[in-house]
């Protein structure tokens, strides 16, 4: 039975990802049960070679790097085939990938390209004896499932943030490789990478989420919920469906079943009911807050600490008692 | 223009889930089903692409046990051409497997698109649809928000943490649809009445082995009760207090 594990460490725009090193710190966890080695790859376009080092200090025992001009942008096809082709040539016990959006393109196309199934978006992973077994959230995180993989190799996707990157500091062996195949000649081809607001938090990051519902009433009554988010520093903005359908704001900030799933420290919620899709993509926050003005909206059920009163009042109040707080 | 959309019955979530008591599932007692969101999206996007076209065929192809055949007519109500019905006794877990039963029933077709939603609301996998496309050795395009297909090409785009891209891709091809791209019709009455005279074909679904298994399923711990801690403005200094002291996120 083979003993490294390799992780997959994504990039975007010529730099490696924070999950980059979360799927290096669970791979290396997996190899330190199994007494193997971790073998990371990396792809990109020149320059990215020079990044690799970093995932030594993460638990990579080695590192190899495809540099190549059409892996500036995601390139799937490509991607696919180099990672299958890593995977097969190593003789890998577990393939581990991280369920970002890229991770959650990426992955089943690996595990098509390996003839095995993908567990998805596991938020632990652990051996048994030759088995890979896992947790999954299923039917809208109301039930969790255990996963028993026994496909050779396993190949999984972990949740983002299921695992905090933990620096095991060794120097990795880095090589170059070459694509498998032209990576130029993807059938698929990114056509433009469409760069949000930099400055602003990803909501998959940000350890406080201020997010807003139809209780706000009119577009321009969003400005509550930045500010609150801007008084906090470390905050992201979220949204209901009723709001992002309305067009108050884009639907990638939409939180539930069919827009993000979070979980950071403390979750704002105002002006939200708690309907159920809702409920999908938040209930896993370690606290949350409430603001609505019905004592009865089901989102009290599932806050730590609520506020029955009108957001219009509320939210400015605790946008001035959060900076008073944080001492500016 | 020849589409495929690959749907499956899920149950309705708006409920408690309870654990059936083998403990490897939950109990279906009591719930209702429905053909899973994202499929309808599916459904939704693959009769819009033929309706503007003015030609073409629907085909939804299921993996389920006899009681798919709902999911599949209400499909059928929503203006599909025909169905397949891919029959197994229980869905298993294992996605291969079913891509497997799915690329299988696809292979030599002629569609020119096969569209799947980007994950199905139970098990939340998400890798149905590119594992099939590895299978037929298609290109593939997974969570698609955007889809636009013209002159034998299709055009999509996917949303990133904080960005989204642009993307490209040749006929045919098999896309995963997420939300955003159609909301599904509710089938007219004159859609359910000629639903039931639409082509249902029944087949054993070619599975293989099966090396993704549930070993158990749990309800996750359930959150303390919360508190209320008061009305309006007045509540606010307490809340900030149990922020710093209590939840320790302040
Ligand atoms: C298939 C499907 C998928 C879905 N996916 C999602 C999803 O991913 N995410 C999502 O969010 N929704 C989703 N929904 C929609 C969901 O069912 C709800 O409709 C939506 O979450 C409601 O948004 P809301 O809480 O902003 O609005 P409402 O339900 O209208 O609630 C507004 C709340 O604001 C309160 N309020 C009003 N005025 C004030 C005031 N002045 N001060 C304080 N409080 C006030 C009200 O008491 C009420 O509780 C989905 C629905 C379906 C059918």
């Amino acid at each position: 039975m083979a003993n490294n594990i390799l992780a997959f460490a994504e990039s975007r725009g010529g730099d490696l990802r924070k999950v980059a090193y979360e799927a290096v710190t669970a791979a290396r966890a997996l190899a330190d049960a199994t007494g193997g080695e971790v073998h990371a790859v990396v792809a990109g376009p020149s320059g990215i070679t020079a990044k690799a080092g970093a995932l030594g200090t993460y638990g990579a025992d080695a590192v190899t790097v495809v540099e190549h001009p059409a892996f500036a942008d995601y390139n799937p096809e490509a991607l696919a085939a180099f990672v299958a082709e890593r995977a097969k040539g190593g003789g890998y016990r577990v393939v581990v990938l991280i369920a970002s959006a890229q991770g959650k393109d990426l992955a089943p196309r690996v595990a098509g390209k390996l003839g095995v199934p993908l567990a998805s978006d596991l938020t632990t992973i652990r051996l048994d004896g030759d088995k890979v077994v896992g947790t999954h959230p299923v039917n809208t995180g109301k039930v969790i499932a255990t996963v028993t993989l026994t496909a050779n190799p396993a190949v999984v996707s972990l949740r983002p943030g299921a695992v905090t990157a933990a620096e095991k500091p060794r120097t990795a062996r880095i090589e170059t490789a070459a694509p498998a195949g032209d990576p130029a000649a993807s059938r698929v081809k990114v056509t433009q990478t469409i760069a949000g607001n930099t400055a602003k938090l990803d909501l998959g990051d940000a350890p406080v989420i201020v997010s807003g519902g139809r209780g706000l009433k009119a577009a321009e009554n969003f400005k509550l919920v930045e500010e609150l988010a801007a008084a906090f520093g470390n905050a992201a903005v979220g949204a209901t469906r009723a709001v992002t359908d309305d067009g108050w704001r884009p639907h990638s900030d939409q939180i539930g079943q069919t827009g993000r799933q979070v979980s950071p420290n403390l979750y704002v919620a105002v002006g939200i009911s708690g309907a159920i899709q809702h409920l999908a993509g938040m209930r896993t926050s370690k606290t949350i807050v409430a603001i609505n003005k019905d004592p009865e909206a089901p989102i009290f059920k599932v806050a730590d600490y609520g506020i029955v009163g009108d957001v219009l009042e509320v939210v400015p109040a605790l946008t001035a008692a959060v900076k008073a707080a944080k001492g500016h | 223009m020849k589409i495929a959309v690959c749907i499956k019955r899920v149950p309705e979530m708006d409920v408690r889930f309870k654990i059936a008591p083998s403990g490897t599932s939950v109990d279906e007692t009591g719930l209702k089903w429905d053909m899973s969101d994202f499929d309808g999206y599916a459904v939704e996007a693959a009769l819009q692409l033929t309706e503007k076209l003015g030609n073409g065929e629907v085909v939804v192809v299921t993996v389920g046990p006899d009681a798919a055949q709902e999911t599949l007519r209400k499909a059928l109500s929503m203006g599909v051409t025909r169905a397949v019905h891919l029959k197994v006794d229980a869905i298993p877990f294992d996605n291969f497997a079913i891509a497997r039963a799915l690329a299988t029933e696809l292979q030599g077709g002629g569609y020119d698109l096969i569209l799947f939603g980007k994950m199905s609301i139970d098990s939340s996998n998400g890798a149905v649809g590119p594992i099939t496309a590895e299978l037929l050795n298609l290109p593939c395009v997974a969570a698609a928000s955007k889809l636009e297909i013209a002159n034998g090409k299709g055009t999509a785009r996917r949303e990133l943490e904080g960005a989204a891209e642009l993307l490209e891709f040749p006929l045919p091809a098999v896309v995963s649809i997420d939300e955003g791209v159609a909301r599904p019709r509710y089938p007219s009455l004159k859609g359910i009445m000629a639903a039931k005279k639409k082509p249902l074909e029944v087949k054993p679904a070619q599975l293989g082995d099966l090396r993704m298994t549930v070993s158990t399923m749990a309800l996750p711990p359930d959150r303390p009760p919360g508190r209320i801690l008061g009305e309006g403005v007045a509540a606010v200094p307490e809340l900030v207090r149990l922020l710093q002291t209590e939840a320790k996120v302040l």
